[in-house]
């Protein structure tokens, strides 16, 4: 099989991410979008790992994973936060830091 | 002006033959410190020092004066040539090759001052025991006459230029601080404030002057800087005498910086005897013969010392010719007489001598007269008026007769002391340049003429008093004083001049040259009696013999411009003073307008354009994400164009 054919993959995953992030409201669908873009990512590392035949691209989806479960306890906690404020977790209601 | 180019050779020499103090030379530390411990105990003690602090002055006076005798004796069991001792105190500016230690050098000439400052200080001391018994604040005048007492000494004794000023800047302070001792007068406040600012000007000179030195010579010392006068080019060496002499007309209130000199006659008449006749203003002639070796070399420097000392001579002469304000008169009078010694000191080797001469005598007879005024304000309820005086010969005989001595010494009458210091001057003179010597000459007959003036209008003609008045003669403790120095001012010239004891004393400092005048000095001495005679008695029978008007009447051109001062204040208003306040408000305008003008239009477009930018923060999430997408898609398109 084209190795190719999982970087479009990955390409489409990440817009679909990108999209998710730009467009949703509720912050949960916003994390997850988020998550799909770092995985969209790794899918990416992992494909040019296997074109280029080293382990450069095996470890940096490692880091990311490791980044991203970090990242999930702390914005989960964010999310939780905010919602136990102000009973809502749309990301357009929190927006008190502005100008 | 030939006469003392062979001269010059012999002048340097003495000053390399400095030898260390020792002996009764180490006391020589004893001549400033006593004044200053003086100076300090009244100025910091308080009002608990009150009772005594008088008699604390006077003994810190009198106790200088006899260390400065026990030194004189010690200098006369010397030989000539080992005369200069230098004192070694401590390191003070220590940089390199540069140093300036707190070192005092005692030769010939500091000597003289140093009896002169000490012995006359002494008895102005005395006398302000009784002027000043009145004045609630006599104890704070005793600190500041023992602070000038210290200065002046450290002035004189100063083996560096940079102590020199030192001593130069404490005078300054102390004569500021005296004129302006009545400071809620105004016109005395003013008074002192405009003696400080003009000898600012004169102290830039001599700053500028020691900065040359150290740029020509790498050292401010005496030996460092007249030893090594021959070695620097001509014009360094004019430029330093140039400085000099600005520093010195400062000091001494030498034409164009002459104008505090009438106006610091505001303090007390102590004050004006000690500081504004006798001392301070003679130390710009101390610092010319000082640096002797420096004027030697340069003709330039020297004419202009001339020059200057010249034009002083007949502007004082003039003014004091038509004040009618007694201790006004009398500065005019110091004017010119010191112009009579700046230009005695610009003739060189021949004059040096007899610029120090004249500048002894002339602290002698005009401290006798000063405190001789002071004595009849003393008894006219401080009136300074003298269409108000007249006649006072009548109860105030001691004043009379002792200033009468000293009016003798100023006009020159043999055998009192002004006609020997005088008369060598004006020889000098005709024997350097002809137009030098016939202003002394002239100089002469206009000095009989306004002291004569001043003796008739105060102690002859009629009673012009104020009713209010009771004239009496002051007390002993002033009298004493005076009577004194005019002791010293009837018989000093004659034991001095004469003997030649004064010229030899003096002249390994300074060098001296026999003055060579075209005609015999007998001619000369002559014609300045004649002079003399003339000024005076037409003096005489216009102000003693006439009745002299109450009120002033209104004079001619030349009368109205010498009560003017000779317009000194209005030209020095139209030249610096509005054009300096022109500039200052220009300077404020540029300074609102176009400097912080541009420091706020900066701050304020700055924070205008943030308010702007402000406004990007908006607080939704996901345009910051938007933002973010752009900017990272932005990077990527641009890596990739490049690459390709």
């Amino acid at each position: 099989m084209n190795p190719m054919n999982y970087l479009y993959l990955s390409a489409v995953l990440f817009t679909i991410g990108a999209l998710g992030v730009l467009l949703r409201r509720n912050a949960i669908v916003v994390f997850m979008s988020v998550e799909l873009m770092l995985n969209a990512s790794n899918l990416a590392f992992v494909s040019f790992a296997d074109i280029h035949g080293n382990l450069d691209g095996q470890v940096m989806a490692f880091f990311v994973m490791v980044v991203a479960a970090a990242e999930v306890v702390v914005g989960l906690a964010i999310i939780m936060i905010i919602f136990r404020t102000r009973r809502s977790a749309s990301v357009d209601e929190a927006n008190l830091l502005k100008y | 002006m030939s006469p003392f180019s062979g001269a010059v050779a012999s002048v340097a020499e003495p000053s390399s033959a400095v030898s260390e103090a020792s002996g009764v030379f180490g006391l020589t530390w004893l001549l400033i410190a006593l004044p200053l411990l003086g100076a300090a105990v009244l100025l910091l003690g308080g009002r608990r020092t009150n009772p005594w602090g008088h008699w604390l002055g006077v003994l810190m006076a009198a106790g200088s004066f006899a260390v400065a005798v026990v030194l004189f004796a010690g200098m006369l069991g010397l030989g000539e040539e080992e005369r200069s001792i230098r004192q070694f105190l401590f390191d003070w500016v220590f940089v390199g090759t540069f140093e300036a230690p707190v070192a005092l050098r005692l030769d010939q000439l500091s000597m003289t001052f140093v009896l002169l400052i000490t012995g006359v200080g002494t008895l102005i001391h005395i006398y302000s025991v009784g002027y000043m018994s009145h004045d609630p604040d006599r104890r704070r005048f005793f600190g500041y006459l023992n602070l000038f007492v210290a200065s002046m000494l450290l002035l004189v004794l100063a083996d560096n230029y940079l102590l020199l000023y030192v001593g130069w800047e404490g005078v300054g302070l102390a004569s500021y601080l005296l004129i302006g001792f009545w400071y809620y007068k105004s016109s005395a406040a003013v008074a002192a404030k405009k003696a400080f600012v003009v000898n600012r000007v004169g102290d830039v000179g001599l700053s500028l002057a020691i900065m040359l030195m150290f740029v020509t010579f790498g050292s401010v010392t005496f030996e460092g800087v007249l030893d090594n006068a021959a070695a620097a080019s001509d014009s360094s060496l004019t430029w330093i005498g140039l400085a000099l002499l600005l520093g010195a007309a400062g000091k001494s209130a030498q034409f164009p910086l002459q104008s505090w000199l009438l106006d610091a006659m505001e303090g007390p008449t102590p004050v004006s005897a000690l500081i504004h006749a006798a001392t301070m203003v003679t130390a710009g002639v101390y610092l010319i013969v000082r640096s002797a070796d420096i004027f030697n070399l340069s003709e330039t420097a020297r004419t202009a010392v001339i020059v200057i000392g010249g034009i002083t001579l007949v502007m004082g002469a003039i003014i004091g010719s038509a004040k009618d304000d007694i201790k006004k008169a009398l500065a005019g009078s110091t004017m010119s007489q010191i112009g009579y010694m700046i230009l005695a000191a610009g003739l060189g080797t021949v004059g040096y001598v007899f610029a120090i001469f004249h500048l002894v005598m002339h602290g002698f007879f005009k401290a006798d007269m000063f405190l001789g005024a002071g004595s009849v304000m003393h008894g006219m309820n401080d009136q300074v008026n003298m269409r108000r005086f007249g006649l006072l010969r009548t109860v105030m005989v001691t004043t009379w007769i002792t200033f009468g001595i000293g009016w003798l010494a100023i006009l020159g009458v043999p055998p009192f002391s002004g006609f020997f210091s005088k008369d060598k001057i004006i020889e000098a003179a005709f024997s350097v340049n002809a137009v030098a010597g016939w202003v002394t000459l002239l100089g002469a007959g206009i000095t009989a003429f306004y002291m004569t003036r001043l003796f008739a209008m105060t102690f002859h003609g009629k009673k012009r008093w104020t009713d209010d008045v009771h004239p009496h003669e002051s007390p002993w403790i002033m009298m004493g004083p005076v009577a004194v120095l005019a002791l010293l001012s009837a018989v000093a010239g004659l034991a001095l001049g004469p003997t030649g004891l004064f010229e030899r004393w003096l002249e390994p400092v300074t060098g001296f040259t026999e003055p060579t005048p075209p005609v015999a000095p007998a001619v000369i001495s002559i014609a300045a009696l004649v002079l003399v005679l003339i000024g005076a008695g037409i003096a005489w029978v216009t102000y003693a013999r006439n009745p002299v008007p109450e009120v002033a009447p209104a004079g001619n051109l030349l009368t109205r411009a010498a009560r003017a001062d000779l317009y000194g204040d209005a030209v020095n208003e139209a030249v610096f003073m509005r054009p300096g306040q022109y500039l200052t408000r220009w300077l404020v305008w540029f300074d609102n307008r176009v400097v912080d003008g541009a420091v706020n239009g900066t701050a304020a477009t700055i924070g205008g354009l943030s308010g702007r930018l402000r406004r990007l923060q908006t607080g939704f999430t996901r345009s910051y994400a938007l933002s973010m997408l752009g900017g990272a898609a932005l990077v990527a398109a641009v890596l990739v164009l490049v690459r390709l």
